[in-house]
């Protein structure tokens, strides 16, 4: 038993259900809310810290050995995405102690948001599929709950598209486990690696390309992929900016966190066939996405859809499967959920200036909130992929890897949708920061100096990400190559076994 | 028996896609229901059927005779009944509520979210 290992997910649950126990006092439960948070990004930093020091790190809950109980594994992937958790996490705790108004605080908003931190860190860490289909469930419960708190009714239709199509591809989720443990009576991700690697004659090729189909499919939805994208511009605009914004930064992360373990360790006969589907979808989940961005006029829509576009990035990354492809990814997502979260809370801020959301009729936010428009152009400039910014270097290593594989086609739809997005970023600036503020409109309000704070300390990570790209590439490209080569974690979760 | 089985879990899917696919909240969520059954079924069917043969080791023998039925899927069908049981509450919940708010249960109604 390593402790370092459980930290993740025992510290988010402690926390939430100390804030449920305190539920009288909302003094307690907002610094509890924070403490909690801040613990959390203490284990994780502790955690990377560990995994890249020492490599892979398995702990099997209860000591079953491998195959049989359930294991928890960190590589570095996971630890990374595990401190991208806790930051982000800690970010919008923070944020969420100004914004969020007393009626949903008082209806157990900060226990909900310590459940989903623990549901995101399960998933990253656990290294059992069924484990993974629980911790799933475990943050969909939480962001349901999330999702329609304070029942509006823009939120109640929106939580219903979302839970609805949420539900659906846990359902298929589930069905493809099913039929992945008929096929191999195993559901340890290691185990069934290994197993896997030996089947190479036509008819398991075939049985385990359906299977994989099945697996695209479903964390595809939850991913926000090309044709199965339509919940999240749906619903993710209605609840409070908050929730957006934490959502935005790890819910579609964990599916394709899903996608990349599961197609780098699992289904890994990477046939021209899954090359071409992956490749054909990320360019039509960029393309798309970017498009209905374009043409949107809300500024949390507008975000929304750069989130689908952003995920074909890193679908790029896993289609194209080498190892600087791999780390590219692993850098991207990095990058565009801390990037993504912060524009999306100032998206939030600008809506407590002027009560809307609606471009048209925001205006002169440079004038009135000078650092606000710093703290916007740093994420949003970070987006589209300008240098010295951690977008860039992103960008810069997906389209190396693509022209390396000589996968041109793609890399011109990166290009153009980088272009793409560096102009809807504009047309933000353009309608809420530069022209003046149209008549009619609500002049500022409040003071909004706590706002500030969590939109800042994101916007220097990105920073800090992007001219600290050596070292954190470095790190990225390491995560890379144990995805690349994952003998290692296969040997790591069996071999020990006592 | 496994033919069987196949079918009803054929008709499930098909009577929950088509459930899906109604306008009217509640049948949708009927069909959301139906999903997880076929799913849980499906699990069942998958892990290979056997009668009367429990996965316990008889007294005096080493291992397990061959053919026993496997307690994991079981096991695995056991946690989605709970999940879907406890995410079908809720689901229950939130169309009564989006019901009581937006004063429909027709989806096309509820475009709001969409503009």
């Amino acid at each position: 038993m390593s402790l370092v290992l459980i930290l993740p997910i025992v510290i988010p649950m402690l926390s939430g259900v100390s804030i449920l126990l305190a539920f009288r006092s909302r003094v307690a439960q907002r610094f509890l809310s924070l403490a909690g948070t801040a613990a959390l990004t203490l284990a994780a930093v502790l955690l990377l810290a560990e995994v890249s020091q020492t490599g892979i790190r398995v702990d099997r809950i209860g000591d079953w050995p491998a195959p049989y109980g359930i294991t928890l594994v960190a590589d570095l992937f996971s630890a990374l995405m595990i401190v991208l958790t806790a930051v982000i996490g800690l970010a919008v705790a923070f944020y969420s102690l100004v914004s969020i108004d007393q009626r949903r605080e008082t209806f157990g908003y900060h226990a909900l948001y310590q459940f989903l931190l623990m549901g995101v860190c399960g998933a990253f860490l656990t290294g059992d599929l069924f484990n993974l289909y629980v911790w799933f469930e475990v943050m969909l419960m939480a962001s349901f709950v999330l999702m329609a708190l304070g029942a509006e009714r823009r939120q109640m239709e929106g939580a219903i598209k979302y839970v609805t199509l949420n539900l659906l591809s846990s359902a298929l989720f589930l069905a493809a486990l099913g039929l992945l443990y008929g096929a191999a009576g195993t559901l340890n991700m290691a185990d069934l690696a290994r197993k896997f690697a030996s089947l190479t004659d036509a008819p398991s090729q075939g049985l385990v390309t359906t299977l994989a189909m099945l697996f695209l499919v479903a964390f595809g939805i939850k991913a926000g992929l090309f044709p199965m994208f339509f919940w999240l511009p749906a619903s993710y605009h209605t609840p409070p900016a908050a929730v957006t914004a934490i959502f935005s930064g790890l819910l579609t992360k964990v599916g394709v966190y899903a996608l990349i373990r599961v197609f780098t360790l699992i289904f890994v006969h990477h046939t021209e066939l899954m090359r071409t589907v992956f490749l054909t979808l990320a360019a039509l989940t960029m393309v798309v996405g970017v498009l209905g961005a374009v043409a949107q006029y809300d500024f949390r829509r507008l975000l929304a859809f750069h989130i689908i576009s952003q995920i074909g990035y890193a679908l790029m990354g896993l289609g194209l499967g080498s190892a600087l492809a791999l780390s590219g990814a692993v850098y991207f997502i990095f990058h565009v959920a801390i990037a993504k979260t912060a524009l999306f809370l100032v998206s939030g801020l600008a809506r407590q200036l002027h009560g809307t959301y609606d471009l048209k009729q925001l205006g002169g936010l440079y004038r009135s909130q000078p650092w606000l428009a710093l703290l916007f152009l740093v994420p949003a400039f970070s987006l589209a992929g300008l240098p010295p910014l951690s977008g860039f270097f992103a960008k810069l290593s997906l389209v190396r890897a693509g022209l390396e594989a000589g996968e041109y086609v793609s890399v011109v739809v990166a290009l153009a949708v980088s272009l793409l997005t560096l102009f809807s970023m504009i047309k933000i600036w353009v309608e809420a920061f530069w022209k003046p503020l149209p008549a009619g409109s609500a002049p500022a309000s409040s003071a909004v100096k706590g706002w500030l704070a969590p939109i800042a300390a994101l916007a220097l990570v990105t920073v800090a990400i992007g001219l600290g790209a050596g070292p954190a590439f470095g790190l990225a490209a390491r995560a890379g190559a144990q995805l690349l080569d994952p003998t290692t974690y296969i040997a790591t979760v069996l071999a020990e076994a006592p | 028996m496994e033919i069987v089985l196949a079918f009803v879990i054929g008709g499930l899917y098909a009577a929950a896609v088509y459930m899906l696919l109604r306008r009217s909240l509640v049948k949708m969520l009927i069909g959301l229901a139906l999903l997880s059954h076929a799913a849980n079924l499906l699990i069942f069917a998958v892990a290979r059927l056997t009668r009367g043969r429990p996965p316990i080791i008889s007294l005096g023998a080493e291992d397990l005779a061959s053919p026993y039925a496997d307690p994991l899927p079981q096991a695995l069908i056991l946690t989605s009944i709970v999940i879907s049981f406890g995410v079908m509450a809720f689901a229950l919940a939130l169309a009564y509520r989006t019901y009581r708010t937006t004063g429909t249960d027709d989806l096309d109604a509820m475009r709001g979210s969409d503009r």
